[in-house]
């Protein structure tokens, strides 16, 4: 089996494009008749739902910015009624930042067939062991990968994160064959099947690797260590989660499913759309969902669409591996973390120290530490009351963000300010 | 009776120690004693000086965050078996160390220990009541 869904993978541009802009069509019908926020933002710059007929058309949209998922949280932007909904998932953070997506059953049901075109694009059949290592529950990437591999046939192992030892047992025991997780936990994975001298037992041939961003050479390291072939795969919870892209043989980026999402590269600055091959934002508009179908939405990822074609037969566009993001947002093992929540955190104990975050990458694993200023108020003349205080910060930030940062505490005036403004991000990791 | 300690939070970076030390110094303020208890990433620096008022003023202005705490300073007799007895008594009252050091005075024959008690008020108490003598921090320096 080369394909999940020939048709719609191998469609010629023409048919593409044609359906595309049915579905475009249908679904700003869908939505200006069932979400009043869409509604309002479309009257307000005089466009009707019949103004968009083609692909053509899809400029006349306006922008969708997850600061309209949080003026519209939690229901602003359902169109359907939410008897029809079956299933929610989530992003981490607090509610400022979280993004809540709903889905039909059919939604569901098509974000599972871009699962299951990943899997087999990463050479995945019904005779195939799929070891879903990602989050389960209101993180999209387990639900994803194991709806994936439910279309496929595949046995499906949901394992979920953590307890890496049962992991392993679990892989030697019933032959995994394909491994999805993140980078850095199939990394982490490696060095300790490495370590206890089980890479004899393991059967892995593939790998299906996202929710964070990584390099050539750690898809290189990886391969190796475990003699697989590391694939790449995208997705967002606004749009669906993975599945949005997934990458085939050829592993020179990843084909998007635009029989379901139009990807557009744009501008950042200015939101113009960019012609094929320009790095810029890549913005999604969904037109099969029903749900919770987003209309122009900026990821704030920045990457390059090309349309080149491709050994593998899929004439689908491809995405580039991501090159950066238009905002501030950090993705640290695989979470996404915002410095203002870092900050509200510190607030919020009564900090309102300066304060730095560092990331890096270290043996293929994000390292994320939190440099805070020392404070009179924080400060004791006992050991134990200080770690007690540090060790509630990072139970704070462990409650904000869903990860824990290292945080360490320095002197005052201790954090750099270049021009008399504190430096708050050093990003290490080169990606 | 009890003795202000100022306490300093210090980074566990090459000559950090001796910066504090050098604007005390400078200052023309005494140092009696001193103890560090010191974690991976920090320190806390505590010291007891002749002028505390001025010593945190001056760390303060320089950038450091200091406190001041009162602390007990216990004259015990320099000999084996002197500090055991005075931590004899306040373990016999339940009254909890937080943490302490010791140093030797200049009058000979005695040493000098400073302690952090959860309850000085009581410590005080206990102690005088068992003819230890706990000095004030004035006395600390004319010995």
């Amino acid at each position: 089996m080369n394909y999940y869904q020939e048709e719609m993978e191998c469609a010629s541009r023409e048919k593409m494009r044609e359906l595309q802009g049915e579905r475009l069509a249908k679904t700003v019908r869908h939505v200006y008749e069932n979400v009043p926020y869409y509604r309002r933002m479309m009257d307000e710059r005089n466009v009707a739902p019949g103004d968009v007929k083609s692909l053509d058309d899809l400029p006349k949209l306006p922008f969708l910015t997850k600061n309209d998922l949080r003026d519209a949280y939690p229901y602003g932007l359902l169109a359907v009624p939410l008897t029809d909904a079956v299933r929610i998932q989530s992003t981490s953070g607090t509610t400022g930042r979280r993004v809540v997506a709903f889905y039909t059953q059919g939604d569901i049901d098509l974000w599972d067939e871009c699962c299951a075109r990943a899997i087999v694009a990463a050479g995945g059949g019904k005779d195939d062991v799929v070891h879903v290592s990602y989050g389960y529950g209101l993180f999209t990437g387990g639900p994803g990968l194991n709806g994936g591999s439910h279309k496929v046939g595949s046995l499906t192992l949901p394992m979920s994160s953590g307890n890496t030892e049962r992991q392993i047992q679990f892989m030697c025991d019933l032959g995994s064959t394909i491994l999805c997780c993140t980078p850095s936990y199939a990394a982490y994975l490696a060095e300790n099947i490495a370590s206890q001298g089980l890479r004899g037992q393991i059967k892995l041939k593939a790998g299906i690797f996202g929710a964070e961003a990584w390099s050539e050479e750690m898809r290189a390291d990886i391969e190796k260590s475990l003699g697989i072939k590391a694939y790449d795969i995208y997705g967002l919870t606004e749009i669906t989660g993975p599945g949005v892209s997934f990458e085939c043989s050829e592993q020179t980026g990843m084909h998007v499913n635009e029989d379901h999402f139009i990807p557009e590269i744009i501008d950042p600055e200015t939101g113009a759309v960019l012609p094929e091959g320009s790095k810029g934002e890549l913005v999604f508009t969904c037109i099969s969902k029903t749900a919770f179908p987003l209309l122009r939405y900026r990821t704030r990822d920045i990457c390059v669409l090309s349309r080149k074609a491709c050994s593998c037969g899929r004439t689908l566009i491809k995405m580039s591996r991501l090159m950066g993001r238009s905002d501030d947002m950090l993705i640290i093992r695989g979470v996404n973390v915002f410095p203002s929540q870092i900050e509200a955190v510190l607030m919020k104990c009564g900090l309102t120290s300066n304060y730095q975050i560092i990331v890096d990458r270290v043996h293929h694993t994000d390292t994320f530490e939190v440099k805070v200023e020392m404070t009179p108020e924080m400060f004791s003349d006992t050991v134990k009351d200080i770690s007690t205080r540090e060790e509630e910060l990072v139970a704070s930030m462990r409650a904000m963000l869903g990860i824990s940062p290292k945080v360490t505490l320095v002197a005052p005036r201790d954090i750099a300010r270049s021009e008399g403004k504190a430096v708050r991000v050093i990003d290490r990791r080169k990606i | 009776m009890t003795v202000d300690q100022i306490s300093v939070f210090i980074e566990n970076n090459l000559g950090t120690l001796a910066e504090v030390t050098g604007i005390l110094g400078g200052a023309g303020i005494d140092m009696r004693a001193l103890s560090i208890a010191d974690t991976i990433d920090f320190g806390v620096l505590r010291l007891i000086v002749d002028d505390p008022k001025r010593a945190h003023e001056l760390l303060r202005s320089s950038g450091f965050v200091a406190s001041t705490t009162p602390v007990l300073a216990v004259s015990i007799e320099d000999v084996p078996g002197g500090l055991s007895k005075v931590l004899r008594i306040l373990a016999d009252e339940k009254i909890s160390v937080e943490y302490a050091y010791a140093f030797i005075t200049r009058k000979e024959g005695n040493a000098c220990v400073v302690l952090r008690v959860a309850d000085n008020d009581r410590a005080v108490d206990v102690l005088a009541k068992n003819g230890v003598k706990v000095s004030s921090g004035s006395n600390l320096f004319d010995q």
